[in-house]
């Protein structure tokens, strides 16, 4: 029981991004709305980032800056600059859905996934 | 480089030589970002300019092939930074022939996509080409990359540029892409998470680097966690069996030029990821004495033959049988990587370049046949052998190539697959492939017996135009002479084989 | 000087439109002192990327987000007509530009692809790697507000 505590103390970071994910997923499968749709797979995206943030962190440490003469604990740089590049393609993505979201509209007159397949389905 | 200078041509050639693992990708990127500026002077222009850009891509890619085969691995240093701190370029034989195979693939339907592509898709010219060698680009990076995160980064701009091609579609097309990128982006998400846990545990993300530290760490569950997400996330582009179900309706309802690109090189291009992984980056090691996953892996490809090859029969719109057989087909790469033995390695990979030949053609053929009436359904085709004479006898060579009759590449790739069975003596699996071949003889000749043997009363067909046949033949010819030339490629591809299986063979 | 602010629903009612011109002036005065700032502080963003959050991802959003609360305040046509869409995309090639043939300079120096080391600007390799970074962020910079924008207005329907 001491264990399964002290895990949730110190390895909560991990908890958390599996918590996210699992609601982003849900959110992408569950709901029948595209917006709902694409606002999970944010969720879903976003969780792995924090995932990446917090392996990079150390007690203690701050900005990758070097000091003259100074010994200075920093957090790893590499992590964010993964991370910068995994925003960069998640708003990319986020751009395409909304665009392809937006023609389904134009084209089919509804965003609910379970209005198109039916009104597919009377052609 | 040396500091005596001949002449400018062969510093030139020299330099070209020196950077083309780099060039590859850069030309690709520039191109695509000049191709609004063409297409503002002329329309037609474009299409020109991407057949320009991809001959340019498929040129270096031979060079690149040519070079590994006779000198070894090069590797390509980006930014001057040394691995492990910066990233690499490395082109080996397995990544040089997949260059090819891709390359090759996109250079032919761009030919073919001009006179296609300008009748399904009016007015959109320059987005149309713009994501098109940007698709192309992103593939190649895909092959060429030797460093994990910038594999991943690759796999999201392909697969955005294939998201927006296949919603140029018809009005469905809409659909199935939303379908796809949702499905397209948990995958990239899953690759990104093992990414993220290969490096926790490691500390680099380069994959030699990977390689050599990888064995310490073996028994970590995180390791364990880490490798099942990339496999899975790169089985969900790969469509392997359960993991598929994007797969029909974005062939399907994708423009005919878009459908041959990509069913000829974007799922190859996932099981290049897959066998990278399995095979140079985790080491069959692994596998083998740790968590046997090629047990379920082959039983799972096995069950992803039969299902294609089953509703692939039950398709009446062309297209889509065409995209079930493709489920099937990738079955037959997955089970020859997860018997892993020598012969059915040797039978997966050649199975890359026989599938792409085979199944572009086949689409270019269905696009022909939507260019000329715009129909797609198969009870629809009656007597169009007597029309359309070149078109459907590519058809027919590219189709007895699917079912594996000798001597074209089909054939070759099946029974190296099935010595590969006999070896490692799952006789479960020998039986599938043969039945599976049966059934493709069956949904295909389904085909055959309208096409060739059906009514005579055919109005408003006539042959495809020139720029549309000389592609789908030259397809149809290719496999029947790399048919003849397979023992010749196994025997390059073999060498990259007995490096990767090392002692377990 | 015009601006589209004093019609609600069509018809000039009374009270509706004192409030529609109380919003309209509370915005636009706001907005007339924000957009230069924002459009600065973009700019801020994107030199100080290496010794703060920053650098030319963030740099051309906080961009684009100053002209996008431009376009919003004083209506889409009026945006439209001084940051073309046009123009926009031809930045956004500009901008890929500047880092493929930053890149490629590089080549023709005797480097490899991108090592900004090699490049004749700056004393020594280390200074002419930081000046390589920030011509390619500036470059990252333009391509992504001219993106941004053009996706804007793409989206984007003005009072119709």
């Amino acid at each position: 029981m001491v264990d399964v505590v002290e895990i949730i103390l110190t390895k909560y970071n991990y908890l958390i991004y599996i918590a996210l994910m699992t609601i982003g997923f849900y959110g992408m499968i569950g709901k029948s709305n595209l917006i709902k749709k694409l606002i999970g797979m944010s969720v879903f995206q976003y969780s792995i980032f924090l995932f990446y943030i917090s392996i990079a962190d150390i007690h203690g440490g701050t900005a990758p800056i070097l000091i003259e003469g100074e010994k200075v604990t920093y957090v790893n740089p590499l992590p964010h600059v993964l991370i910068l590049t995994a925003i960069v393609v998640a708003v990319s993505t986020l751009a395409v859905g909304l665009s392809l979201a937006v023609r389904i509209y134009r084209e089919f007159g509804s965003l609910d996934e379970n209005k198109i397949l039916m009104g597919l389905k009377d052609e | 480089m040396s500091e005596v200078v001949s002449d400018p041509i062969s510093t030139i050639i020299s330099a070209v030589i020196y950077h083309q693992p780099v060039l590859l990708i850069v030309i690709g990127l520039v191109g695509s970002f000049i191709t609004p500026v063409v297409g503002f002077i002329k329309k037609q222009l474009c299409n020109y300019w991407a057949v320009l850009i991809t001959f340019t891509q498929f040129c270096l890619s031979l060079s690149l092939f040519y070079h590994a085969v006779r000198y070894g691995k090069i590797s390509y240093w980006l930014g001057g930074w040394e691995p492990p701190w910066g990233i690499e370029y490395v082109v080996d034989i397995l990544n040089g022939f997949v260059l090819v195979v891709v390359s090759f693939i996109c250079f032919i339907v761009s030919i073919y996509g001009r006179k296609s592509l300008l009748k399904e898709i009016e007015g959109k010219e320059i987005p149309l080409y713009t994501l098109y060698i940007l698709l192309s680009t992103g593939m190649l990076g895909i092959v060429v990359t030797g460093d994990i995160f910038n594999l991943y980064v690759f796999l999201e701009i392909s697969s955005l540029a294939a998201y927006a091609l296949v919603a140029m579609g018809d009005r469905e097309g809409l659909i199935a892409s939303f379908n796809y990128m949702i499905l397209g982006t948990v995958s990239a998400c899953f690759v990104l998470l093992g990414v993220g846990y290969l490096y926790l545990m490691t500390g680099t993300l380069n994959m030699a680097d990977l390689s050599r530290l990888l064995p310490a760490l073996y028994d970590k569950p995180s390791i364990l966690i880490g490798v099942s997400l990339l496999i899975v996330g790169f089985s969900i582009k790969t469509a392997i069996f359960p993991l598929h179900t994007w797969l029909p309706d974005a062939y399907t309802h994708s423009p005919s030029a878009i459908s041959a690109m990509l069913s000829g090189t974007f799922t190859k291009v996932g099981v290049y990821a897959i066998i990278r992984l399995i095979f140079s980056i985790v080491g069959i090691g692994y596998f083998i004495e740790h968590h046997n996953i090629f047990v379920f892996f082959s039983w799972v490809a096995g069950a992803g033959i039969i299902f294609g090859s089953l509703m692939a029969i039950a398709q009446e719109d062309i297209k889509r049988m065409l995209a079930y057989s493709s489920i099937s087909q990738l079955g037959y790469i997955a089970l020859g990587i997860s018997l892993a033995n020598t012969f059915s390695l040797a039978g997966g990979i050649l199975h890359i370049l026989g599938h792409s030949l085979m199944k572009a053609g086949l689409f270019m053929v269905a696009g022909a046949i939507v260019y000329t009436k715009g129909i797609r359904r198969i009870s629809e085709l009656e007597g169009l052998g007597r029309v359309m004479p070149f078109t459907m006898s590519a058809f027919l060579i590219s189709a007895l190539s699917m079912i594996g009759i000798p001597p074209t590449i089909g054939f070759f790739s099946k029974y190296y697959i099935l010595l590969g069975a006999i070896q490692a003596e799952a006789w479960v699996f020998v039986g599938i492939i043969l039945f599976s071949s049966l059934l493709t003889a069956v949904y295909f000749w389904k085909v055959f017996e309208k096409v060739y043997f059906g009514k005579n009363d055919v109005k408003g067909f006539e042959e495809a135009p020139k720029s549309m046949i000389i592609p789908t033949v030259l397809l149809a010819v290719l496999s029947i002479v790399f048919g003849f030339l397979s023992p010749r490629i196994v025997d390059v591809i073999a060498v990259w084989i007995n490096t990767a299986l090392g002692v377990f063979t | 000087m015009k601006t589209d602010v004093g019609k609600v629903d069509g018809k000039e009612n009374g009270t509706q439109t004192r409030k529609a011109i109380k919003r309209g002036i509370i915005l636009r005065t706001n907005a007339i002192f924000m957009v230069p700032f924002i459009l600065l502080w973009g700019l801020y963003v994107l030199t100080h990327g290496s010794s703060g959050p920053g650098g030319g991802f963030q740099a051309g959003v906080v961009l684009a987000a100053g002209v996008i609360l431009y376009a919003v305040v004083f209506g889409l046509d009026r945006a439209k007509r001084d940051f073309p869409i046009k123009v926009m995309l031809l930045i956004a090639s500009i901008g890929v530009s500047i880092y493929a043939w930053v890149g490629l300079f590089a080549l023709f120096f005797g480097g490899n692809y991108l090592e900004y080391g090699a490049l004749p600007i700056g004393h020594e390799p280390a200074e002419s790697s930081e000046l390589g970074i920030e011509m390619v962020e500036i470059g990252i910079g333009l391509t992504v507000m001219a993106i941004m924008l053009s996706i804007f207005y793409d989206f984007a329907h003005g009072r119709d």
